[in-house]
């Protein structure tokens, strides 16, 4: 390929001097083990997958002073405590007499109860999602519409509150379920004296 | 009856066109990467279903690792430079203009700043220890990481806060972290996760 023949020897005849011509052929090998070197560093150096982020919007101090504090219905009220060892407390309606249950992270967990609660909202934003498959639905569109699901009046508020014992991961795990669960409506709320008596009450 | 003759062939192979993608690959690796950032606490995040992406410039770091220590960053060189000059003027410390060199070039920082002068002249292998890193102060009554947040903001407005902690952290931490925030009124803001599977559902 990269060579160009030679016939030398049969020009005897031809007096004149000629510099001795090199074959061009190179050999490419070491050039291809750096080329290789160069590629596994920056492989290994570098990040090509970008980290995922869970966008969280807290009310602001000033803000929840104002109107935009809003009362929810007790029908609605969903409370989640998150407990020592990925336990999960949670309890419906008001905190007065409330009944606490008990659950965990898992699927048939923790996402079985809030779904059924969040059941109208999460069929329907199921449906669209199918609809979006099936037509090619436009990714605007599609996000209006959602939010628009989202925002049913009738779907629970989900106050989740976090124990000391608990971890960062508990906390994350809770705002995924949310997330997957098409609730739009939650907050994460300082646990207060009358919920830490209804866990203290429960655990023996 | 006479041998048949194998002929052989020359082991000779063309190393031209095995350069070729060699060098095209690593084109690519280099034009489309950038750098894992250096982190001096390794972390391990929580996973979540979120498919957000996280911008790569005008990102506050907040780093929390399991211990429950706090490091904060921002990017740029630049930024980083004003960042520390403003810091010096708030907590008096002063730093020399190598000190403050060194700082820039640091991508997170998890020190009080009364003892930042003493971590900028350690030697940067030593830097990475844990005993050389306290963790910058988030309490209620010295609230240091609350100065960070406010001067980068002031440095740099566009900045989005990512919160990056380790999924072992105690929430009592998290709680400071947050609560700080929330006095600043910075609402909105983003926690790193890994991705996970989409969960099926019944």
């Amino acid at each position: 390929m990269a060579e160009i023949s030679q016939d030398t020897g049969s020009h005897k005849k031809n007096k004149k001097k000629r510099s001795k011509k090199l074959p061009t052929r190179i050999d490419l090998t070491p050039m291809v083990d750096l080329g290789f070197l160069l590629i596994t560093f920056f492989m290994l150096a570098t990040s090509l997958i970008k980290p995922q982020t869970m966008e969280i919007t807290m009310p602001s101090d000033k803000k929840v002073q104002d109107e935009d504090k809003t009362v929810a219905k007790a029908s609605q009220a969903v409370s989640i405590i998150l407990g020592k060892d990925d336990v999960v407390y949670y309890y419906f309606g008001k905190t007065e007499g409330a009944k606490v249950l008990k659950t965990n992270y898992a699927p048939d967990g923790l996402r079985k109860i809030l779904l059924e609660k969040n059941f109208e909202v999460a069929q329907q934003v199921e449906a669209l999602k199918a609809e979006k498959n099936r037509t090619r639905m436009k990714e605007e569109d599609y996000q209006k519409k959602l939010s628009a699901l989202r925002a049913n009046k009738n779907a629970p508020v989900v106050r989740i509150m976090a124990t000391d014992e608990s971890n960062y991961k508990n906390l994350v795990d809770a705002l995924d379920e949310m997330n997957i669960c098409s609730i739009s409506r939650y907050a994460i709320v300082d646990l207060e004296e009358p919920d830490k008596q209804l866990i203290a009450n429960l655990a023996p | 009856m006479p041998k048949a003759k194998v002929k052989r062939k020359s082991t000779w192979v063309d190393m031209t066109a095995m350069c070729d993608v060699a060098f095209l690959l690593l084109t690519f690796f280099m034009l489309t990467s950038n750098f894992t950032k250096k982190e001096p606490v390794l972390v391990a995040t929580p996973t979540s279903v979120s498919e957000i992406k996280i911008p790569e410039t005008n990102i506050m770091t907040v780093l929390v690792d399991k211990s429950g220590k706090v490091y904060f960053g921002i990017d740029g060189q630049d930024k980083r430079r004003q960042l520390i000059e403003k810091m010096a003027g708030i907590y008096k410390v002063n730093l020399s203009a190598e000190e403050i060199k060194k700082f820039t070039l640091l991508e997170l920082t998890g020190n009080p700043m009364q003892a930042m002068k003493a971590f900028l002249n350690l030697p940067s292998e030593s830097r990475d220890l844990p005993q050389n890193n306290y963790g910058i102060p988030a309490d209620s009554t010295n609230n240091e990481f609350k100065s960070w947040v406010k001067s980068a903001r002031e440095v740099n407005p566009e900045l989005r806060i990512a919160i990056k902690a380790d999924e072992k952290t105690p929430y009592p931490v998290i709680k400071k972290v947050m609560r700080s925030l929330q006095q600043l009124d910075e609402s909105r803001y983003n926690l790193i996760t890994k991705l996970e599977g989409a969960p099926g559902r019944e």
